[in-house]
This record gives C-alpha cells, sequence and structure tokens, in this order.
C-alpha cells in the first residue's frame, strides 16, 4: 500500500510539469488576441456582480448589509465550481486523440482543467478585494481566514471533477444534464438571496447538505462579519470535501483502465 | 531482480485485449438501462488480441507484420501501457518513446515553440529538461524559422518532423514505430531511419510497425507475424517474413 502510494506521487511529480503547461495553456488561449487580457479575468466577476446588483437589488437587498460584497463572494464560489466540473466533465474526451496514442495518467488532464478554473478564481479574488475596498469594509485579520473555505472547495471541486469526468466517459448524458444540475444548484443556493427569506425547514437543512452553501458561508462569516462563529461548518465543509475526494478517485481510479473503449 | 531479468526489457504474458463491437458501443443511460434488462450487455465481444506471449530483450528489434486489422498496433499500444490487458500480464522495464502517431498530442492553436515543450512533457519529460534540449529539437526538426507559427497552419510533413524530433530527442530504452514514416519528404525519412540506427546501435530496443517489407529487413533482425490477434509466427526476420509474403500471394 504504501510503495504503491509511493510510486503514484513519483508518476503525480513526474507529469507535474505537464499539467503547469497544461494550466498556462488554457490561460493563454483564452485571452490571445484579446486586448485587456488577464484583465478580463478580474473585470469579468464585476461586472457580472454590477448587474445583478442592478437587477436584484430591488428583490433581495434590503435585508442585507454591504450586498455587492454578499453577492459577488457568493458568486465566484460558485462560478469557481461550475467552470472546474464543467470543464472537467469534458476533459477526458476532449483528449481523446492524445489517450489512444501515448501513456499519460489521464486525471492530469483532468485536474488541469480544475486548476485552471482554480487560477480564475484567484483572479476573481482580486475583485472582491476591489468591491470591498470600494465599499470600505473594515479590515480584519479574519479576511485571511477564507483561504480555509477555498481550500475546502478546492478538494471539493477537485473530487467532483474526477467523479464526473469519469461518469461522462460511460454516459455522455452527464455532460447534458449537468448544465442544468448546476443551474438548478444556483438557485438552491443562497448566492443572490438571503437565506433568511427561506422556509425555517429549508433555512435548518441548507448548512447541512448543500456543500457550496457551507463554504460561501464561511466566506461571508470571515470578511463581513469577521468571525468565526460558525466552526460547524468549516468542520462539516471539510469532511464533505474529502468525502468527494475520496469518492471521486475512487470512481475515477476503478474505472480508467476502460476509459480507451469508450473515447 | 536477477542478472536474467535486467536483460528482458519486455514481457507479455498469455496477454489478451478485448474490445466492445463498436456497434455495441453504449453511451447513454436510457440504452443501458434497455440492455441491461435485455441482458445484452457485452454480448458481442471481440478479441483484437488472444493469447500473445513475446520476450524482448535489450538491443533487440522486432519487426510486426500482418494484414490491416491483425492487432499490430493494438499489440504496441498494450506495450505501450495505452491499454491495458483484459487477461495475461504485461512487464516493461524502462523508458519508453512511443511514436503510434507523430505530434498526437499537438494543439493546433498553439505555436510550435509552446507545442515543443508541451508535448515533451507529455512524455513524461520536465520543462527544464525540454528547455535543454529545446535548440537541438529545433535543429533536427528544421523549423526555426517557424516557431511562432500556430500548428494548425503547419503542412503535415512538418508537424511529423517535429514530432519525430521530439519524441527521439533522448536516447529511449525502447523506441515503438508504428507506420510514422510514412510522412514527410525522402530527405527527411532519410535521416529518420539514420536517426532510428543509430539508436539501435546505442543499445535502445526497437519495435516496428511497417507495410515496407525493406524497412522491415534493414530495421529488424526478428519479427512476429500476427492475424486476427493471434501470433501466427514468430523468430528471424528472414524466417517469418518469406511465410509471411508467401500467404499473401
Amino acid at each position: 500500500m504504501g510503495q504503491k502510494l509511493k510510486k503514484r506521487l513519483q508518476i503525480f511529480f513526474r507529469y507535474k510539469d505537464l499539467m503547469m503547461l497544461l494550466v498556462e495553456r488554457d490561460i493563454k488561449l483564452r485571452y490571445r488576441r484579446s486586448v485587456l487580457g488577464w484583465v478580463w479575468s478580474v473585470l469579468n466577476p464585476l461586472l457580472d456582480m454590477l448587474v445583478k446588483v442592478i437587477v436584484f437589488s430591488y428583490f433581495f437587498s434590503r435585508n442585507i448589509p454591504n450586498y455587492p460584497v454578499y453577492l459577488i463572494s457568493g458568486q465566484l464560489m460558485y462560478q469557481f465550481m461550475r467552470e472546474s466540473s464543467t470543464q472537467a466533465l469534458r476533459s477526458i474526451p476532449d483528449n481523446a486523440a492524445m489517450l489512444k496514442k501515448i501513456y499519460v495518467p489521464k486525471y492530469i488532464f483532468t485536474l488541469s482543467k480544475i486548476n485552471s478554473a482554480f487560477v480564475n478564481l484567484l483572479y476573481s479574488l482580486v475583485a472582491l478585494l476591489l468591491v470591498m475596498l470600494f465599499t470600505h469594509v473594515k479590515f480584519t485579520f479574519w479576511w485571511f481566514m477564507i483561504v480555509i473555505p477555498i481550500a475546502e472547495l478546492y478538494v471539493f471541486c477537485v473530487g467532483l471533477g474526477l467523479l464526473l469526468a469519469a461518469g461522462n466517459v460511460f454516459f455522455r448524458d452527464i455532460g447534458n444534464i449537468w448544465g442544468v444540475v448546476t443551474l438548478a444548484w444556483m438557485y438552491l443556493t443562497p448566492i443572490f438571496y438571503d437565506v433568511d427569506i427561506l422556509s425555517p425547514r429549508v433555512r435548518l437543512w441548507m448548512p447541512r447538505l448543500n456543500p457550496l452553501y457551507m463554504y460561501i458561508r464561511q466566506i461571508r462569516d470571515f470578511i463581513l462579519l469577521g468571525s468565526w462563529e460558525r466552526y460547524m461548518l468549516t468542520i462539516r465543509g471539510g469532511y464533505v470535501a474529502l468525502l468527494m475526494l475520496g469518492l471521486g478517485l475512487f470512481v475515477f481510479a476503478k474505472t480508467k483502465d476502460k476509459f480507451i473503449l469508450y473515447i | 531482480m536477477t542478472m536474467e531479468n535486467n536483460d528482458i526489457m519486455i514481457r507479455v504474458e498469455n496477454a489478451s485485449v478485448r474490445f466492445n463491437m463498436a456497434s455495441e458501443k453504449i453511451d447513454s443511460l436510457k440504452e443501458y438501462a434497455v440492455k441491461l434488462v435485455r441482458r445484452e450487455l457485452m454480448f458481442k465481444e471481440f478479441f483484437a488480441l488472444r493469447n500473445i506471449d513475446l520476450t524482448v530483450r535489450r538491443g533487440e528489434s522486432w519487426a510486426f507484420v500482418g494484414r490491416n486489422g491483425a492487432g499490430k498496433s493494438t499489440l504496441l499500444k498494450l506495450i505501450s501501457r495505452i491499454l491495458m490487458p483484459y487477461e495475461g500480464k504485461v512487464t516493461v522495464n524502462g523508458s519508453i518513446a512511443p511514436m503510434i502517431e507523430l505530434g498526437a498530442g499537438f494543439d493546433p492553436n498553439l505555436t510550435a515553440e509552446e507545442n515543443i515543450f508541451i508535448n515533451g512533457c507529455i512524455m513524461g519529460h520536465s520543462k527544464k529538461f525540454m528547455q535543454e534540449h529545446f535548440d537541438e529539437i529545433v535543429e533536427f526538426a528544421q523549423l526555426q524559422d517557424f516557431l511562432k507559427m500556430p500548428i494548425k497552419n503547419y503542412s503535415s510533413g512538418m508537424r511529423a518532423r517535429l514530432g519525430f524530433a521530439v519524441a527521439t530527442m533522448v536516447k529511449p530504452d525502447i523506441l515503438i514505430v508504428d507506420e510514422v514514416l510514412a510522412v514527410g519528404d525522402a530527405a527527411f525519412r532519410k535521416r529518420c531511419s539514420e536517426r532510428m540506427k543509430e539508436m539501435l546501435s546505442g543499445g535502445t530496443t526497437l519495435l516496428f510497425v511497417s507495410h515496407s517489407h525493406n524497412d522491415v529487413r534493414t530495421l529488424c533482425k526478428n519479427a512476429v507475424w500476427l492475424d486476427h490477434g493471434r501470433i501466427v509466427q514468430s523468430g528471424l526476420t528472414e524466417d517469418v517474413l518469406p511465410a509471411y509474403e508467401a500467404s499473401m500471394q
């Protein structure tokens, strides 16, 4: 068991440069021939937030202090989940030509897509910071604690991405349905509305069943309230993330040798 | 590991590869459920390789001959770990440079320069290693003037040149070549076969698939004749090739 793990890690380190190059490629190609380049990665979430603030503030913002920060913090976490999972989903069939001709650990492609999305999330954090400065959020050292929920979300998304990537090789329906699932997930998560407008029953179950909420709530608590009162969310969030990672790794490892027959 | 084992580069033991027929490709849940109920899953199985035994020692050169669909490429993919055996065992000692299709990993939207790095890393090299060998690759491919051009604007010959240059930059323990020399102009083909001979004399083990019997004769001492996924005959090229040629008459 220990030997096997050691060998796996060796393989991973052998291919880590490849993964970094693939991430670099994704970012490069995204902004090739654009004048503003990577600035779009900061600008996009800002503009996205601006539109939503204009549209939604009329309905939802009455009870939410600092609605712009509330919105963009939820939005960027959700956006990372959606982008990483949607890209990871297609990572195996998209690289079919290569996988049929040369041996590469297949998860490298899936992981590189998730990491590209993660780089995008880091850019969005700049946008978040700008909005926080603009709206005069009081600085506390709790701000730095947001790395915890972000790390948890990352682990969760790696697991989710691996699971979806493996599933999609055998059942391409997953690729079609996933767009709807993420849309539903957006509405089921208090991203642009306040959790308090939900019925008490839903409000009770939200922090227990919706992983995305666990991470978003933590970020908001850290930056807007400057508190760690809901530390249970951190514990539960970490637990759920590891569970998802385990599931993703397990399914991917069990099925990866059969991918080649279905792509 | 004993001394004797050290000398064996590739050992294929009673290996079989099974495919589902293409018509039976099930990739939607509904189809899967229907087939599951009707018990039609895995009904039309097809063995691309059956009970293959092969031992290749260091420095040997093996050719794989046979008709289209005999399983030559499948066997090469099995050895390069692209495919896993359904039954049996495949053991490989040493590094492999597979050339099943040159430039398989090229991204058409990236420039040649960017592709050289990605392609090298796909073969398991580090970025630093690629930097050190970059000039060498460019020189062999003779594409100095086109480095900043996206690969999609390359001709297939240029692409093959680049692919070959990257794949043979280091001396691998095992070189796998599958019909890749058909592209490229005469001058480049000559340089390719020179480089392959150079590697062979340096101790590299060669696995070679080609329909050109001339190439097979000049490059390979040993040959395997495959038909319908089984080995018909294996041994010295001078014995196997005439037998195969006779069967084609």
